[in-house]
């Protein structure tokens, strides 16, 4: 853009932020690949295809799953609340919607602990009914759901806002029920922002760590998704293990970002402002 | 809408319960959990968990830690975005999307790869033992996890600006004799300052909440590299409740204060470029 850059600064800092990328993010990665394959395939394929790790994966995804569908009906039900009507308090609802992203992983824990736990109003209650949600698979279902509460709706929030809400007021004169209206007029202006907050819902999802771990109770093959499961390993020393196990996340993780670089560019073409 | 008052389009009923009901049920139930649990604690004990030492040293580890992260992040993240917008090179788009890595990549993976790389045997240690420096296990190795962290909020903040920000006003102070310093100082910098700022307070915020990435290359020795968020998760796997909660306040209560510095500036910042 601008041709009077003299060589010299241009390439200095083009340098410098390579050399910052490469040491930060891409050593990482590296190595992430190269000590999981310390002790050759075999090793490797014995780690990936152990019976805790195949169990920690299923919970992984079906806590994804659970946190992707909640908050994809969430979403889609909340930004069109928040953009397409005036009401009071919306302020102090977008806030609401906000904080789980800005709290501490662990404090996020801590109140599903205070919530469902032993010291709770509802504990009885949630005995009586036999229903275990501290140290069990809901606690993480629960916790997977709050980290990534927002990620689908603060996407679309942004891109409804901007395109106002003459097109559904003219659907709706025209005698156009709400589903009708969402489906034709709303829908086709964010589906790239929508499937753009998928990906990164799934992303933080399959990947969180620290409310997970406070909710999990670290029963082997129980309570153990493939974060915590790499915690153990790594714990425990075994180091070619834990990177191997690593090496699965680190998959889905490249292939989020390239699928987010495609729909990034996709929408963008079709004139629609993702991010 | 010109017509306030009355609401044309349909489904405002629906969207808005089951937004509220969601809300409720993930955000405001836990969070009020929290707030009657502290509300029985009496002030007294509240101040005397915050004022151990242990814990005590525990916030000087992470505000310290977490502060000059986020100010390497701050300057890094003003070139990367400076050389994204402005120059053209080979690599550029992989560039581009790996910034987002730290997004994608669960923060567990991030933590013992950095670990491994950093540990007197790994490849980046092995250089720094030489000169007798130590990164993991250490305070600079809990920065470099958090550095690792925030590096996508700074330059996902100042890109747009830059993006944004006309090339005719550099190119006529140019053309009146500024020298490229001053450009940069005076044209440049007043622009993308407020993004830089929010970006650093967001990474901030993050930083000190921080636990996957930090927890393996820490080292967690009390009074020197043990970073507040795992003083909570300890607490909490002792039960004490009480404690986890008391020091969690004080975790809220800064990020909440750092929430409101951003979106002062934010506010501030939008208004400047009319959007």
């Amino acid at each position: 853009m601008k041709k009077s850059d003299s060589g010299i600064a241009k390439y200095l800092l083009i340098g410098i932020s390579f050399l910052f990328i490469i040491l930060m993010l891409i050593l990482p990665l590296i190595t992430v690949i190269t000590e999981a394959f310390r002790n050759g395939w075999e090793a490797y394929k014995e780690a990936v295809s152990d019976e805790y790790t195949v169990k920690a994966t299923l919970l992984t995804l079906e806590a994804t799953f659970f946190a992707v569908l909640f908050n994809t009906i969430f979403g889609l039900f909340a930004a069109w609340a928040v953009t397409k009507f005036r009401f009071r308090g919306k302020k102090i609802l977008t806030t609401l919607i906000d904080i789980p992203v800005t709290l501490s992983p662990i404090i996020a824990g801590l109140i599903f602990v205070l919530t469902f736990g032993r010291q709770s109003a509802i504990y009885p209650y949630l005995k009586q009914w036999d229903i275990d949600i501290v140290f069990a698979v809901p606690g993480i279902v629960l916790a997977t759901i709050f980290v990534t509460f927002p990620f689908i709706s603060r996407e679309l929030i942004p891109v409804l806002e901007t395109q106002g809400t003459d097109e559904e007021e003219a659907a709706a004169l025209m005698g156009e029920k709400w589903f009708g209206i969402f489906r034709k007029v709303t829908f086709p202006h964010i589906k790239w922002a929508f499937l753009y907050g998928i990906v990164l819902c799934t992303a933080r999802a399959m990947g969180e760590f620290g409310a997970v771990s406070v909710l999990s109770g670290h029963l082997r093959g129980k309570t153990n998704t493939l974060p915590l499961h790499v915690e153990i390993l790594f714990n425990e020393f075994k180091y070619v293990p834990a990177f191997a196990v690593s090496s699965i996340l680190v998959l889905i993780a490249i292939v989020i970002l390239v699928i987010r670089s495609i729909i990034e560019y996709i929408g963008k073409r079709n004139g629609e402002d993702v991010r | 809408m010109k017509r306030s008052g009355k609401r044309v389009i349909p489904g405002f009923g629906l969207s808005m319960g089951v937004t509220l009901t969601m809300v409720s049920l993930i955000v405001v139930i836990p969070l009020a959990s929290l707030v009657v649990f502290t509300a029985k604690l009496s002030p007294k004990d509240i101040w005397e968990t915050i004022t151990r030492e242990r814990v005590l040293a525990s916030f000087q580890v992470s505000f310290l830690t977490a502060f000059i992260a986020s100010l390497i992040n701050a300057v890094m993240g003003v070139i990367l975005a400076w050389v994204l917008v402005r120059y053209d090179f080979p690599l550029k788009r992989l560039l581009d999307g790996l910034i987002e890595l730290p997004f994608a990549m669960p923060t567990a993976v991030a933590g013992i790869a950095l670990t491994s790389l950093t540990s007197d045997k790994g490849l980046i240690g092995k250089f720094f033992s030489r000169f007798g420096i130590k990164i993991a296990y250490t305070r600079i190795g809990i920065t470099v996890a958090l550095v690792f962290i925030g590096i996508p909020f700074v330059v996902r903040a100042v890109q747009p600006v830059l993006e944004k920000l006309d090339p005719s006003y550099e190119e006529a102070a140019g053309s009146m004799g500024a020298s490229r310093a001053r450009i940069f100082r005076s044209v440049i910098l007043p622009e993308i300052l407020p993004a830089a700022m929010t970006g650093f307070g967001l990474a901030f915020g993050r930083c000190l909440g921080e636990y996957g990435s930090v927890v393996f290359i820490a080292g967690n020795k009390p009074f020197e590299t043990e970073i507040t968020p795992l003083i909570i998760m300890s607490e909490l796997q002792e039960y004490d409740y009480a404690s986890a909660s008391a020091i969690s306040l004080v975790i809220l209560a800064a990020a909440f204060l750092i929430l409101f510095f951003v979106n002062l500036i934010q506010s501030r910042n939008s208004k400047i470029l009319g959007r």
